[in-house]
């Protein structure tokens, strides 16, 4: 156990320092979440330049091509939300399409993609889940048929976020009807623009739309828009998956989240004394917080791990489940603390915040389901962590609810 | 930076494991139970042969000069093998302690072997039934609950703090006129506690004038290494339960392919692989970090607290009627557990302590 770091480490710190206070005037708001806007492209540009955007991706393809280190890449987000400034472009085509196709993608697709993606100048949507495919995936529908030199593709998608200006869509789509159903799946890119293609906005229990449905009618792509071969899609998007769950539940996150918390306990009064005096309020407050410092410190011994190419074994599968968790029951705490002024929401006179606890609480939820749900990532934990059976699958046809 | 353990730390742990998995198996556990104090002795001596009791030791004492982190792998190691042991007080508070007043007599004392301290400190994190010690000269009144370590101890270190500050640490002699002993039955058999009343006992007051400061460091250590025996035997009941459900088969299939006892599991396992990391930096903290030292310690033990509990009813009710038995030996882990979360303060009482660490209320 060595919390120090190294000269080297250091060094880097400092540096990382002195760019940010050279060019934070320059920066986007940390809550622009504003595509392609000028700044937000200037600022990527900047990073990219630096090494703190892209930064282990390869330079042919506008990364800066530095040998990955999970120190440095935690410097710099811990760098960034010291200084109060976004970091680079995040987002499911930076995160999980850009790895896909430096692993599995053809040259031709890795010099159209890779650059202006990183660049932000292109933005991805990911096309996975369908309404009769969500925790069973691979049982999507959305059909893609050669005729030609093109697939026809027809069917539907849901919980698609950015879609609505989104330029591209790497999507699965089902090409061999009669194989087995994982192995009917193919993995293909998009252009959104292409006839046929119809985003409607889905409305959540939050009141925002955060997601789309994008339904597909006679959509015509080239068949040279498939990554990997036919029939390998969900080996392709396994790949990517992986990629998502690391993205979801930031430790760091969730202790700052406590100390607002405990600020509104400071701030909140009732009956003239403070909220943070109350032995009750108080003791959900500091157990909250243990579980997101031992959060915070599971991801430390992440990163150490990470950095040591050890595999992060339970400590990395139990993140996902953990993380949306606590991130849930903070946000229920804090509405609480409010009480009645908790309920309030949007620009409901003395709203606080414009209710955004109560949208943390609600849109929190939705992680805990979205992105491999609880109950999936317990299935995930307890075969490939605790080495657990699989359940047995019925003979097709034979299970019916009445 | 390097989170986690280094290669010798893992070899210390490795082998007291080792030395616990045939020393300490629940057969010779049960026989300590029964009434056969010779168990205790006996581990004791195969882990000095190991030089594991004086891991805190200074070296300028012979010992091994190691930190809270090594003691808390040890006592990781002891709760998951559920070992009669009276380390966590005896060799982790007591040495912690007189190391912080810098009372060397009593060190050497117990490195030579011939002393070894049980602890009680109950009264300094909260005194229930008006208990508590007051020194006159060089004698002490009054009575010390749920004293730790008593297992082979020579001697008791104690308190004369009513919680209020201004703490003074004193040595009794056990057995020494006034020395009067209780001793109690807890849900744990497998370490004694004992409530002792003294009546004008002798009393050897520790060296140097910062008790309050000694005595705070011997609690936070203390905390962390109940922790890690917690975190040490609801692993170990985790693992049974995982162990269990796999060779037990009903409608035909092992429960372990059911969802509803997969996700009993995955939840122990989530819940518990982060407290890993929280007490190795709790412990860690004690020698690297003094700012946050008792913080920690109070989150640390709160935390494992809550997950062991859940962890010890939760893999008791993988096991089925069985966990339920005396058969299967499980409710060992599981009181082992149920003990540490009220020792040294239970979780409402650590969470208070830490809010107002932070100044909080």
């Amino acid at each position: 156990m060595d919390l120090n770091f190294t000269q080297e480490y250091d060094d880097f710190r400092a540096e990382l320092r002195g760019f940010l206070e050279a060019h934070k005037d320059s920066a986007p708001s940390r809550s622009d979440r504003s595509v392609r806007s000028k700044k937000r492209l200037a600022w990527q540009e900047l990073l990219l330049q630096n090494g703190y955007a892209a930064r282990t991706h390869p330079k042919e393809y506008g990364g800066y091509g530095a040998a990955p280190d999970a120190l440095k890449a935690r410097i710099i987000a811990e760098e960034f939300a010291r200084a109060g400034v976004p970091g680079g472009i995040s987002g499911q085509g930076i995160n999980m399409l850009v790895p896909t196709l430096l692993e599995l993608g053809t040259d031709e697709q890795k010099a159209a993609y890779i650059k202006p993606t990183l660049s932000g100048e292109m933005v991805w949507c990911q096309g996975y889940s369908e309404p009769g495919a969500g925790s069973d995936l691979a049982a999507l529908r959305t059909a893609a048929v050669v005729d030609g030199d093109d697939f026809i593709i027809n069917g539907q998608k849901i919980w698609t976020s950015t879609a609505q200006f989104a330029d591209m869509m790497f999507c699965l789509v089902r090409t061999e009807p009669d194989a087995p159903k994982h192995q009917g799946i193919s993995y293909i890119l998009i252009d959104m623009k292409t006839p046929g293609i119809e985003v409607r906005p889905l409305m959540t229990m939050t009141g925002f739309a955060e997601f789309n449905e994008v339904f597909f009618t006679d959509v015509r792509v080239p068949v040279t828009s498939i990554v990997g071969n036919r029939g390998e899609g969900w080996m392709v998007a396994n790949a990517t998956l992986t990629h998502e769950r690391g993205m979801l539940g930031d430790p760091d996150a969730a202790l700052g989240r406590l100390r607002a918390i405990a600020e509104i306990m400071q701030n909140e009064h009732i009956d003239g004394k403070p909220l943070i005096g109350d032995a009750v309020y108080r003791d959900r407050l500091v157990k909250l917080q243990a579980e997101a410092q031992a959060m915070k410190l599971n991801g430390m011994r992440l990163t150490t791990m990470s950095s040591e190419k050890k595999s992060a074994g339970m400590a990395g599968l139990l993140v996902k489940l953990q993380g949306c968790e606590l991130n849930h029951q903070m946000a229920e705490l804090a509405i609480d603390v409010m009480g009645e002024y908790g309920i309030l929401y949007e620009d409901s006179p003395f709203a606080r915040d414009k209710g955004m606890w109560q949208t943390h609480y609600m849109f929190d939820l939705g992680l805990i389901i979205g992105g491999g749900s609880a109950q999936i990532q317990k299935n995930i934990i307890s075969e490939r962590g605790l080495g657990m059976p699989r359940e047995p699958k019925p003979t097709p046809g034979t299970f019916k609810a009445n | 930076m390097y989170f986690g353990l280094s290669e010798d730390q893992i070899m210390l742990q490795d082998s007291v494991g080792r030395f616990l998995e045939g020393a300490s198996e629940l057969e010779e556990v049960r026989k300590f139970v029964d009434g056969d104090a010779a168990l205790a002795e006996t581990l004791h001596q195969g882990m000095e042969e190991l030089g594991v009791p004086f891991v805190l030791m200074p070296e300028a004492h012979g010992g091994l000069g190691m930190g809270v982190l090594e003691a808390a792998l040890v006592s990781e190691a002891l709760g998951r093998h559920v070992a009669p042991s009276s380390f966590a007080a005896a060799y982790g508070m007591a040495i912690i302690g007189l190391r912080e007043a810098g009372d060397d007599d009593w060190l050497s004392q117990i490195a030579m072997g011939s002393a070894r301290m049980g602890v009680g400190m109950t009264e300094a994190i909260g005194a229930r039934e008006g208990a508590g010690l007051t020194l006159s000269g060089d004698k002490v009144s009054g009575r010390a609950s749920f004293v730790m370590g008593a297992d082979g101890a020579t001697h008791f270190l104690l308190t004369t703090s009513d919680g209020q500050g201004g703490a003074q640490l004193i040595v009794v002699e056990r057995g020494a006129a006034g020395v009067n002993e209780t001793e109690l039955t807890t849900i744990d058999r497998t370490r004694n506690v004992l409530t002792l009343d003294l009546d004008n006992a002798a009393a050897s007051l520790v060296a140097g004038n910062n008790h309050a400061a000694a005595q705070r460091k011997m609690i936070d250590a203390g905390r962390v290494l109940l922790a890690a025996d917690t975190l040490g035997a609801a692993a170990m009941m985790l693992e049974k339960a995982v162990e269990y459900a796999k060779t037990r088969d009903q409608f035909n299939r092992p429960i372990a392919s059911f969802q509803a006892v997969k996700h009993m599991c995955a939840e122990m396992a989530a819940k518990l692989e982060p407290c890993r990391s929280m007490v190795w930096y709790a412990a860690y903290a004690q020698d690297q970090v003094p700012e946050e030292a008792a913080l920690m310690a109070c989150l640390a033990k709160s935390h494992l607290s809550e997950v062991g509990k859940f962890v010890a009813r939760t893999s008791t009710e993988v096991h089925g009627g069985m966990g339920f038995t005396d058969l299967l030996g499980l409710h060992y882990w599981f009181k082992r557990i149920g003990a540490n979360r009220q020792l040294l303060g239970g979780p409402e009482k650590l969470r208070a302590e830490a809010a107002e660490l932070q100044g909080w209320g």
